[in-house]
């Protein structure tokens, strides 16, 4: 709980740094309460405790611990490139770093909620604190496009969700999870219950970007400013992750065999299509968003194998989002003058900027599951248990996505190293280079060890 | 004093060859393939006498994986070969030019540290990564260094990564199963196994892929040819002289002691298509124009009689495919050394442009001799004894098998020796051509003498080999 209000009032001190005129301490001071914060969470695990708060609202088990320790981590990283990425703009900075740590508080709710308000509660204020940075490069049409087809199809998800809340209410007079959890284990429920979570699942699907839910990835990522497309690739789409096996897994819904189908299905029709079309992409934005539609077929098929779930779901979200905020600080310091993000420049990177193209080869590496990325274990734990599940035919199809992976991921990195540039050379902030090398020094070592991370959760 | 040693010189190696700056990169490189050539040696000493030079530490807890490394006389032998060729090839490199050179070294080391990990694996998670981590490496020296049109190359390079990278992963899935089945990944643990045959025959094919695609086997070999006439002469060596080893290394190790139910039940089919691949292969080199490539479609050749030994599980079978893999190694590191000694003069492969090189470098031209009788296993050379062996085994098998197989001397011996007449003999060539500058005469001489002495005298390599051939031939027949 502590973590939840420190991070608001972070959020509300960065609105009034702007009163105060404190705008050049603002992404320090920041960065470093963050730090703070993510240190006390961690702290938190040590001492073990497990605490129920507000009329059981929240709920910081160690589930939500190590998912928080995540998006704190991912946010700094954000926070720390907003700094350059909003030079221009020095009188709008607070706001965009005061949204963005509004939005970690969100999504900090959505993976400790035990209530399903207070879980609907994190789900808007992430959604409208990104609906508002896709929009918020205000000038260029294409931001404003991604903002508005983005809250369309995100509010119109949100509707979906609601309702689904509102049926599981009415078939069981609760919010609260763990009544609902207890309700939901019986064996004769009344239909409502089925049709609320399918609505919800439906809601959840869209956020996460799966097969058929995808249509809006592509366009909003493009169109995005790219800070803004590295905390949804990489942020909002753990956290709406991790909220839907929570709730999932709160709902006793997993043994079920119609269940088990819809994620079999979902799964493989996302991985697919999402590779098969991140094949055609030119823009590395897009690219990335179909890749990122792929990786959500994979952690789908993590639900499959249900005793070791979480800890696959979460070793595999933070091999994701470090390799995806890697790539981004790259992609983010190579297109920050640039009309688009297409792979032409990044021709002749590998030349003229040797760190940053190797950066970013180790993250397309970790997310095409070579050893000894964290990708990799990701994947090969993924594999072994569903293997162990019985779903033989979805690893199988895992594997062929895999290999069609590498036909994208790879085309990014020969552009790096064999074309030739015709680019002068542009200085880069320090601050790229420390957020790509810090998150693949990450990637890297939970890929070597990979029981820090699954150790977390037990 | 483990093996471990021998790994870790070579990773410090790379990192100190990156370091080391573009000038100094390829002694330095150089250098620490000297160190653990030296060391490695030690280690064999110790192994003979008998001392433990093994390596089991836990590594992972959940799933449970061990960095285990297991030096039997197999895995040592392997070893030798690679540790042996690294220097060497290090020391053709001396001749050329590579822009960034310390990225170049550092690779090449790079690759021999993963390719000696593979080799004395003893965990099959382990082995795995570092069977994929040799990968990487060569990606990059065949696209950045290599020669030719970029687009073309590109094209060749990716072909071979997806193919390799496809056929792993399913090897990958392999292991994932077997792990549930025997709860640990080490090899002793997987060669304990009680598998239905059905499950082996799964399991045998899902390791066959990515084997048949390293080797390779007809027909997956349809990346090889490409790569090695793209990638820079270096990167061919380390391919066609280590790399692809690591592939018949692990048939012997991995495949046939897992899987021996359905190793047996395929064994007709699976000589067949290593034979059809002999054939092919020298049909194929037949007609080639281009230097590189004849000696790449050579090498698909031999490599396919070496794998006909391997799964005739017999002894003789085994024991001949290891001798000739450490033959064919440095016969093939040697015939393309030659193929890029021309190139550094005449600028080109094509075999049309050549010829006339005798009369004005007749040192090169008696070395290259030796190396192109070598490899058609001449008798007194090391090739002769493994290709005997195999050939012998394979007719234990059966006749008709030995007979095909065979035909890879007559057919070796006719492509060969066309290609010597054309590439070296005839009118004096009108271009300049220097004769061996000493250190190209360093790498030629090493290689030679390397195979006339083993080539009469195998009995050391055959007495390493031969116990752990023993050791495996018992847990397939197990």
């Amino acid at each position: 709980m502590i973590t939840l209000i420190a991070i608001t009032a972070l959020g509300v001190f960065c609105l009034i740094a702007e009163i105060f005129n404190l705008r050049k301490a603002l992404v320090p001071v920041t960065v470093l309460g963050l730090l703070g914060i993510l240190g006390s969470t961690l702290n938190l695990y040590s001492l073990g405790e497990l605490s129920s708060d507000y009329n059981t609202m929240i709920f910081a088990d160690n589930y939500a611990k190590t998912y928080s320790s995540l998006f704190i981590l991912l946010t700094v990283f954000l926070v720390a490139m907003s700094h350059d990425v909003y030079k221009e703009h020095q009188t709008k900075i607070s706001d965009y770093v005061a949204i963005k740590v509004f939005l970690l508080a969100g999504a900090v709710a959505m993976v400790s909620f035990a209530n399903l308000s207070m879980y609907f509660l994190g789900i808007e204020t992430l959604s409208i604190a990104l609906y508002t940075l896709a929009g918020s490069s205000r000038l260029d049409i294409k931001s404003n496009e991604a903002g508005m087809k983005y809250f369309l199809m995100g509010s119109f998800a949100s509707g979906f969700i609601l309702f689904g809340i509102c049926l599981i209410y009415g078939t069981f007079g609760t919010f609260d999870l763990k009544e609902i959890s207890e309700f939901s284990g019986a064996l004769d429920k009344a239909i409502w219950f089925s049709i609320g979570v399918s609505l919800i699942t439906i809601g959840m699907l869209f956020k996460i970007a799966a097969v058929p839910f995808h249509f809006w990835a592509p366009d909003v990522y493009e169109g995005s400013p790219s800070l803004v497309t590295a905390t949804m690739s990489t942020l909002a789409k753990v956290v709406a992750f991790a909220a839907l096996y929570k709730l999932l897994a709160a709902m006793n819904l997993f043994p079920t065999i119609q269940f088990q189908n819809i994620i079999v299905t979902v799964s493989i029709l996302s991985m697919t299509v999402g590779n098969i079309m991140a094949l055609r992409q030119e823009n590395v934005k897009r690219m990335l968003a179909f890749s990122g539609i792929s990786h959500a077929g994979f952690m789908l098929m993590t639900v499959l194998s249900i005793a070791n779930a979480a800890s696959n779901l979460c070793y595999y979200t933070y091999a994701y989002a470090l390799a995806g905020m890697a790539a981004f600080a790259v992609i983010i310091a190579v297109t920050k003058n640039k009309d688009n993000e297409n792979i032409s420049h990044f021709n002749g990177l590998g030349r003229s900027n040797p760190l940053l193209a190797a950066v970013l080869t180790a993250a397309l590496l970790s997310m095409a599951g070579i050893p000894i990325f964290a990708g990799f274990f990701a994947k090969f734990n993924l594999f072994t248990q569903t293997i162990q599940a019985g779903y033989l035919v979805v690893v199988i199809a895992g594997v062929i996505n895999s290999i069609i992976s590498v036909g994208y991921y790879f085309k990014l990195i020969l552009a790096m190293y064999t074309k030739e540039t015709q680019e002068t050379t542009q200085n880069i902030p320090f601050v790229y280079y420390a957020v790509g090398v810090i998150s693949i020094l990450i990637n890297l070592v939970i890929g070597m060890h990979p029981n820090v991370i699954t150790d977390l959760l037990n | 004093m483990n093996v471990s040693l021998i790994l870790l010189i070579l990773l410090l190696g790379a990192l100190a060859t990156f370091l080391s700056g573009d000038k100094f990169a390829s002694k330095v490189a150089l250098f620490f393939s000297l160190v653990a050539l030296g060391c490695s040696s030690v280690l064999v000493n110790h192994f003979l006498g008998g001392v433990d030079i093994n390596v089991n530490n836990p590594w992972i807890l959940q799933p449970h994986v061990s960095f285990a490394l297991k030096a039997d006389g197999l895995s040592l032998a392997m070893v030798l070969l690679t540790v042996s060729l690294t220097p060497l090839i290090i020391l053709t490199g001396f001749g050329n030019h590579f822009e960034k050179s310390k990225n170049f070294y550092a690779l090449v080391l790079f690759m021999a540290f993963a390719m000696t990990g593979t080799f004395l694996a003893a965990d099959g998670l382990l082995y795995y990564i570092f069977w994929e981590l040799a990968l990487i490496p060569i990606y990059f020296i065949a696209l950045i260094w290599g020669n030719g049109d970029a687009d073309e190359r590109k094209k060749a390079v990716v072909k071979f990564f997806i193919y390799t990278l496809g056929g792993s992963l399913f090897m990958l899935i392999a292991f994932a199963y077997l792990y549930i089945n025997a709860g640990s990944f080490l090899l002793e643990d997987l060669y304990k196994l009680n598998l239905t045959a059905t499950e082996q025959t799964w399991i045998f094919f899902a390791f066959f892929l990515a084997y048949a695609i390293k080797i390779p086997i007809i027909p997956f070999h349809t990346w090889q040819a490409k790569v090695y006439q793209k990638a820079p002469t270096i990167g061919t060596m380390l391919l066609s002289g280590i790399m692809l080893k690591m592939g018949l290394y692990s048939v012997i190790r991995w495949q046939l002691p897992i899987a021996p139910l359905a190793a047996k039940m395929y064994m007709p089919t699976l000589i067949g298509l290593s034979i059809a691949g002999v054939i092919y292969g020298s049909i194929v080199a037949l007609r080639q124009k281009d230097l590189k490539k004849l000696l790449a479609y050579s090498s698909l050749a031999h490599v396919g009689l070496i794998a006909a030994g391997c799964y005739t599980l017999t002894a003789d079978g085994l024991s001949g495919a290891v001798s000739q893999m450490i033959a064919h190694g440095f016969v093939i590191v040697g015939l393309f050394f030659a193929a890029e000694v021309i190139f550094r003069r005449f600028g080109t492969y094509k075999i049309e442009d050549l010829g006339g090189i005798r009369p004005q470098a007749s040192k090169f031209t008696s070395m290259f001799m030796i190396l192109v009788l070598a490899s058609v296993a001449l008798p007194g050379t090391f090739n002769f004894v493994g290709e005997f062996t195999v050939l012998y085994s394979l007719s234990q098998v059966n006749i008709w098998f030995a007979i095909f197989g065979g035909t890879t001397i007559i057919l070796g011996a006719y492509y060969m020796l066309k290609m010597f007449q054309n590439v070296m003999l005839g009118e004096t060539n009108t271009k300049v051509f220097a004769d061996v500058t000493i250190n190209e005469t360093i790498v030629f001489v090493i290689l030679i003498a390397f195979l006339l002495f083993y080539g009469l005298y195998p009995k050391p390599i055959v007495d390493l080999v031969n116990p752990s051939i023993t050791e495996i031939l018992k847990t397939i027949n197990r």
